[in-house]
């Protein structure tokens, strides 16, 4: 028979998509349907419907996709790599395209068709397309296309980190609990996902012509479509969206089916398929329970660990009520004054957890005995400022703080508490009774709770029952332990190679707790984290998690029967030991009235320009966030808390602007980025003294950052060194007659340290710039190699630099200016953090030594975490300020970078000074500081302090920032009420 | 630095060295070639999920892939109980430089003492590191080291390329094995037999030549990158193998351009930074034995005429020249771009970079030199890999696939 027909299958990592064409190459046949991991029964149950349709009839056959690889391989039919496909389609259909823009369930590429035909995909660490969409549609507790509607009721846009799913998320969750309007946030997830698709993507090259725009979400999604139409400029002719867009890849598949020769029906592609054995390549684990009876003793051994309960109709007397407005969560507990449960609640927010709560208080008032008095209340979690100002709760406590209260309560003698929330991993260690370290998940890894939900829901089940699932799996799935976009693509694999639902649901619990183990708490062994170990969170409700937990350790340990009630039960507890006599807590009639509205507006209290969210309640009380400091909140006053990150960033510009030549030889551009943070006062005096007119590039911004995105050619380089593209397209724009920036591989020597050099990054990156610049030219751009320590050398290279600028003679000269304002700069900023220790000294707070790089002053980089520090009561100075009063104490490693050796010399100093403390600031992505930061802490500890890590990327969100600082307070002020601060000189 | 436990001069007759699988081709040369000298040293070969999760355990998560997998396999093999931690030693290479390569041997070193405080690690350098070590590197070792490389570079270039066209499954196998062993033989006897490279070298090429191949056109895929990754099976999944499984030639670059690029940045440094030396002299004169032993072989390959001859180590560092400079000397620098080019002006146009995940150096000189090298050879057709305890394979395979179809369009 003719090869009449061909059969093109696409099995993506969500979807099926089957196709038929005849000999004309028109589509005959198509069909579209979610697999739900399921992925040889829904291929099969798609070629059933076909067989009928199609009795007899041949088919040539292919199958492409991210998940059809291994079928493919399984089931001995031919393989066609997707881009090819998509490309192949395209051809056919639209063939005066100038690019496709295609996004699948987990993958997204671009194809440009002009001007050089390339295919691109997105890398490893690049989630955020349809399944990221997905999961923020859950996050909201709503479908995709209730997401689609809401975003096209959009007011405003708020920026959303869109390098990967999880830094997004992390962006979300606050924006929702400060009380954003939904619509907003839809239509901000649309452009985080065209952000993320056209930076990620297009490195460079611009998106221009006829645009096509393929697949599922690009064409169901039309809050989406929208969004990518816009951020592109194309007009309705230029932008297509193909009526078979979601199956046009399969079009591809089949039509490069047609091309080869063999031929065979339904039933005998079935039958392959049917027969296929997944390779064994797979790496399992050991079951969870092994019988039910294991079972059976697990769940009596952890029945234990309850409360009394009583009656909220019939109890009388005093009562305390705790609340925890987490991250996706809300959680209440009601207890009487002997720690028996009257009422509690735990259920998902749906991004609304104010009326959540309010309505939960509402329902205890009206259901409670009127014999019961609420003598206190107080509530923690990323809701605390809003609820606690909507509903007048009497306190605000620090979520470790509640969560160390409710685990003591069960077992004071309590050494680890773990608790895994929604988003949140928390780890404290206890040690005398005090917290004496704190371990919170990075953004990279956070969402970890949620993550199981979600996965759940693509798979078409509900939490609880997919859990259930793993518990009594022959062979759990290892999934490795990075990031949840990394163990989506682990599923991937699991499922491609013929793991069973129950397998992937086992494998799950145990990457959560491998995770957490590994990564959060960095344990090398079950001794490190003590005796007794409490577990909470909501996520260890699920039995498989916490059995995984179990078998990882190889211990029993403590989980609450009220696991997931602990923040609030901590709060109850807390405003039962602090209780006034008489709460504040908002009364039955307000409760009956009770209305908020809510209004964006722009702060304008100085140069941040931060974006404030109003909501009022009525009765002159109201909830401000998005503020970075007091200002915006309406505290009014100027923080007068010293800060010498204010004052070194504008000390290092301070001189720049002055002393400009009356008649310059030239105008010569310096990057405010990098390394220039802090030799700028070298530079810009060096020039000066030639006669040169500096001209720096302007502050970052966001919108610095965006001005040279398309210049990047990696995406998971730290944010410090992808902004310095766009300081130098700032430039660019400026008109210097050129840029200078040198590559150093070495820095300045500054003693004790086994070697001085810059991190690779830091030392060449000119290089990456003016090779991915196309406006950069040897001639407006110069970046020179020298070494600092070697004035000789500095000469001669500067000499060999300006060769053509015919200033000679005065090099050597502006070299010894240069350093001259170079060693000032570095003293004034010594003598002025001595000044701010002197002043807080006096006024008795305490000093954090926020240790970071240079560039960290850069407030694009630090977000502000500065000033957060000092809206804390606290004072800051820098790591390079003190570095010089330490000394390098005994490492384990390799002592060799200038900036990171100050981290160990301030670490050390610190440990000398009763009241400092420091924090470690790491860029997202710096290797080195995975070095460094067990260095830094094992000094700090080792010296009796403790140690805190600030991760920042993108993200510009301060709310898990502010919870840690938070929680280093209350630690530091435990450990000085134990007496447990001491100070050792090592 | 803190105390470690040392290497001293009695474990030479009581330890062996466990060595990390990276080339196990030139590795197994050099081992031969510590035998020659007493040391008993083992090739580790344990490459299951637990050497993995064990990196996990030990190594910060941040830390790049390949320190994660080198330390993660030598914790498996102690603890694997085939081994007596009072009679075994670790070997770690270590190169120093602005890489956080440099601190993979205090990272094993704070692993080991933690489970196997009495495990010595000991250092392989060419940069006078740790010199209270009784493992010590003669002149004369060091020149015998240099011919395994030579040598090891050879095999691995014949066997790459004989066996993707091989007619008999395994014929290239046993080719490479039985030199293997007579060079291995030759090295440790210790005499000097293995110094008549020329006859040596013409005799594997034809060896290797008179292997039968089937004459069918294949894509060739050059593979460059972090050095570890781009070697190591284990850590880049088989990479060689997943290729000719595909149906196509592996082009890897010799290990001794990673040598010679090693001894080139020690006096182009000094040249730039004016500070001249001894030292910086001394690496001078090695680079150029070591440039004229490369040539002698280059010469002889073209003699021979069945095999592409290795990139003249010159005329890699002129080509660098077009892209980058000659002082990006951190991780394997202006190497990648040079190979990168060198590739695909010889005809080699489908490259894969290769690096562990958020490695530090190849932001530069891998994804960083892309675009410029894309610019000057159109036809090269690049892809960047990241390797890293959970990039999955099907995502690797995937993004190679998309190259190829590129390729074979």
């Amino acid at each position: 028979m003719a090869n009449t027909f061909s059969l093109g299958i696409d099995v993506g990592s969500t979807t099926v998509k089957t196709v038929i064409t005849d000999k004309e190459n028109k589509i005959v046949y198509s069909k579209y349907q979610r697999h739900f991991s399921r992925v040889k029964e829904t291929v099969n149950d798609q070629l059933k419907i076909i067989s009928g349709s199609y009795p007899g009839a041949h088919f040539s056959v292919c199958i492409t996709g991210s998940a059809g690889l291994g079928l493919a391989n399984a089931a001995d039919i031919p393989f066609v790599q997707e881009v090819h496909c998509a490309f192949l389609a395209v051809k056919e259909k639209v063939p005066d395209a100038d690019a496709v823009i295609e996004l699948g369930g987990e993958d997204a590429k671009i194809i440009f068709l002009t001007g050089g035909v390339e295919q691109r995909m997105n890398g490893t660490c690049a989630g955020g397309t349809g399944a990221f969409i997905d999961q923020m549609a859950t996050l909201l507790g709503i479908t995709a296309d209730q997401l689609d509607e809401l975003s096209l009721k959009a007011e405003k846009i708020y920026p959303i980190a869109s390098r990967c799913g999880v830094f997004a998320k992390s962006d979300i969750q606050p924006l929702l609990n400060q009380g954003a309007r939904r619509e907003d946030i839809s239509a901000s997830i649309f452009q985080a996902v065209v952000d993320q698709t056209v930076s990620g993507l297009a490195q460079g090259r611009s998106i221009e012509g006829k645009v096509l725009f393929l697949g599922g979400p690009l064409h169901f999604l039309n809050g989406l479509k929208r969004a990518f139409v816009r951020t592109l400029g194309l007009d309705e002719e230029h932008a297509v969206f193909p009526e078979d867009g979601p199956v046009f890849v399969a079009y591809g598949c089949a039509l490069y089916g047609a091309q080869s020769g063999e031929t065979l029906t339904i039933d005998e592609i079935a039958e392959k398929i049917e027969n296929s054995r997944a390779s064994d390549s797979i790496v399992t684990g050991e079951p969870l329970f092994t019988s039910q009876e294991e079972y059976n003793e697990f769940i009596a051994r952890h029945k234990k660990y309850d409360l009394g309960y009583a009656d909220i109709r019939t109890y009388e007397g005093d009562a305390y009520l705790g609340i925890d407005a987490g991250s996706t969560t809300t959680k209440l507990v009601l207890i009487t004054g002997d720690g028996r449960i009257l009422y509690h609640h735990y259920s998902s927010n749906l991004g609304q957890p104010l009326d959540k709560i309010a309505a939960q208080v509402k329902i205890i008032r009206e259901s409670m005995n009127p014999k019961i008095t609420i003598k206190g209340s107080a509530v923690t979690g990323y809701g605390e400022d809003l609820i606690k100002a909507g509903l007048a709760v009497d306190f605000g406590i620090v979520e470790t703080v509640a969560h160390f209260k409710a685990a003591a309560y069960f077992c004071p003698d309590v050494d680890f508490i773990i608790d895994i929330g929604g988003q949140d991993i928390k780890c404290f260690r206890i040690k005398n009774h005090t917290i004496d370290s704190i371990m919170l998940n990075e953004a990279c890894s956070s969402g970890c709770g949620s993550f199981i939900q979600t996965f759940a829901m693509a798979l078409g089940y509900d939490i609880a029952e997919f859990s259930k699932l793993g518990l009594f799996a022959k062979h759990p799935v290892d999934l490795g332990s990075r990031c949840t976009v990394f163990m989506n693509s682990s599923v991937k694999q699991a499922q491609k190679d013929g793991a069973t639902v129950e397998d992937i649901s086992a494998g799950l619990s145990s990457s959560i707790i491998k995770n957490a183990v590994y990564k959060v708490i960095r344990a090398n062994s079950p001794d490190e984290l003590g005796k007794n170990i409490v577990v909470q969170g909501g996520t260890f409700l699920n039995d498989a998690v916490l059995r995984s937990f179990e078998k990882e350790l190889g211990r029993n340990v403590i989980r609450p029967a009220v696991s997931g009630l602990m923040g609030a039960l901590g709060c109850a507890l807390y405003a039962k030991e602090n209780t006034t006599g008489e709460s504040t807590l908002i009364s039955g009639e307000e409760l009956a009235n009770f209305t908020y509205t809510s209004k964006s507006a722009k702060c304008g209290g100085c140069t941040a320009n931060c974006q404030l969210n109003i909501i009022s309640f009525g009765k002159g009380r109201s909830f401000v966030s998005g503020n970075r400091c007091e200002r915006g909140a309406g505290k009014g006053k100027k923080n007068s808390i010293p800060n010498l990150y204010e004052y070194k960033y504008s000390s290092i510009l301070a001189g720049t602007g002055i002393n400009q030549p009356a008649r310059p030889v030239g105008k010569v551009g310096l990057p405010l980025c990098l390394s220039f943070y802090e030799q700028l006062p070298f530079w810009d005096t060096f020039f000066k003294e030639i006669g040169f007119e500096t001209v720096i590039s302007e502050e970052s911004s966001r919108d610095m950052y965006y001005l040279g995105q398309h210049t990047i050619p990696s995406d998971t380089v730290c944010y410090p060194a992808k902004l310095a593209h766009g300081h130098v397209e700032d430039l660019l724009n400026k008109g210097v007659d050129f840029i200078f920036y040198p590559c150093m591989s070495y820095n300045l020597d500054e003693g004790e340290s086994d070697n001085h050099f810059n991190c690779p990054v830091v030392a060449y990156y000119p290089e990456l710039l003016k090779a991915n610049n196309l406006r950069l030219n040897d001639k407006n751009f110069r970046h020179p190699y020298m070494d600092m320590n070697n004035r000789k050398n500095i000469i001669r290279v500067m000499k060999e630099t300006l060769k053509d600028c015919n200033i000679g003679g005065k090099i050597k000269n502006a070299v010894d200016k240069a350093f001259e304002a170079y060693h000032k700069y570095q003293a004034d900023i010594a003598a002025k953090a001595q000044e701010i220790i002197s002043q807080a000294r006096a006024e008795g707070r305490k000093i954090i030594v926020l240790a970071g790089r240079p560039y960290h002053i850069d407030r694009e980089i630090n977000h502000g975490i500065h000033k957060l520090v000092t809206s804390l009561g606290m004072a800051v100075i820098t790591e390079d300020s003190v570095a010089h009063l330490g000394h390098v104490p005994e490492l384990g490693v390799l002592n060799q970078w200038t900036y990171h050796s100050r981290l160990y010399r301030a670490a050390q100093y610190v440990t000398t000074q009763p009241d400092m403390q420091l924090i470690q600031l790491v860029s997202f992505g710096c290797g080195i500081d995975a070095v460094t930061g067990d260095e830094v802490r094992s000094i700090l500890e080792g010296g009796g302090k403790l140690y805190t890590q600030l991760k920042i990327d993108e993200i510009n969100n301060l709310g898990a920032a502010r919870i840690r600082l938070r929680s280093l307070v209350a630690a530091i002020d435990n450990k000085q009420k134990s007496g447990g601060e001491k100070c050792q000189n090592t | 630095m803190s105390e470690y436990v040392k290497f001293t001069e009695d474990m030479i007759k009581t330890h062996t060295i466990l060595v990390p699988d990276m080339l196990p081709v030139h590795f197994k040369l050099l081992i031969a070639i510590f035998g020659s000298k007493g040391y008993k040293m083992e090739l580790l070969t344990n490459d299951s999920r637990a050497v993995v999760d064990e990196g996990l355990k030990n190594v910060h998560n941040d830390a790049c892939y390949p320190a994660l997998l080198v330390i993660g396999q030598f914790m498996d093999a102690l603890k694997s109980g085939k081994y007596d931690p009072d009679r075994t030693a670790l070997l770690i290479t270590q190169t120093g430089g602005g890489c956080r390569a440099s601190n993979y041997i205090h990272l094993l070193r704070k692993a080991v003492a933690k489970n196997f405080p009495q495990v010595p690690v000991v250092s392989l350098n060419f940069s006078g590191l740790e010199k209270d070590s009784a493992f010590r590197i003669t002149a004369p070792m060091f020149l015998k080291m240099l011919y395994a490389v030579l040598y090891g570079d050879l095999l691995m270039t014949c066997y790459n390329k004989c066996r993707s066209y091989e007619v008999n499954a395994g014929d290239s196998r046993a080719v490479l094995d039985k030199w293997q062993k007579t060079l291995g033989d030759m090295f440790r006897e210790g005499g000097t037999k293995f110094m008549k490279t020329k006859k040596l070298y013409r005799a594997i090429l034809d060896d290797f030549a008179a292997v039968k191949q089937t004459g069918e056109k294949k894509i060739r895929v050059g593979i460059v990158g972090e050095i570890y990754v781009k070697y190591s099976p284990m850590a880049n999944n088989h990479l060689e193998d997943f290729l000719i499984s595909e149906g196509c030639e592996p082009v890897v670059p010799s290990l001794l351009e990673f040598v010679m690029y090693c001894a080139a940045g020690t006096f182009n440094d000094a040249k730039k930074y004016d500070s001249r030396n001894l030292n910086s002299t001394a690496f001078k004169l090695g680079y150029k034995l070591i440039y004229s032993k490369q040539k002698e072989l280059i010469k002889i390959m073209k003699e021979q005429g069945a095999f592409e001859p290795l990139h003249d180590f010159e005329y890699l560092r002129h080509l660098a020249d077009e892209y980058i400079d000659q002082g990006v000397v951190m991780g394997e620098g202006w190497l990648i771009p040079a190979e990168m080019a060198a590739l695909a002006q010889s005809g080699v146009e489908n490259i894969i970079c290769t690096q562990p995940f958020g490695c530090l150096p190849n932001h530069i000189v891998a994804k960083g030199m892309s675009r410029v090298i894309k610019e000057k050879n159109p036809n090269a057709n690049i892809v960047a890999i990241d390797y890293d305890p959970g990039a999955t394979r099907v995502n690797q395979e995937n993004r190679i696939k998309l190259m190829l179809a590129n390729a074979r369009r």
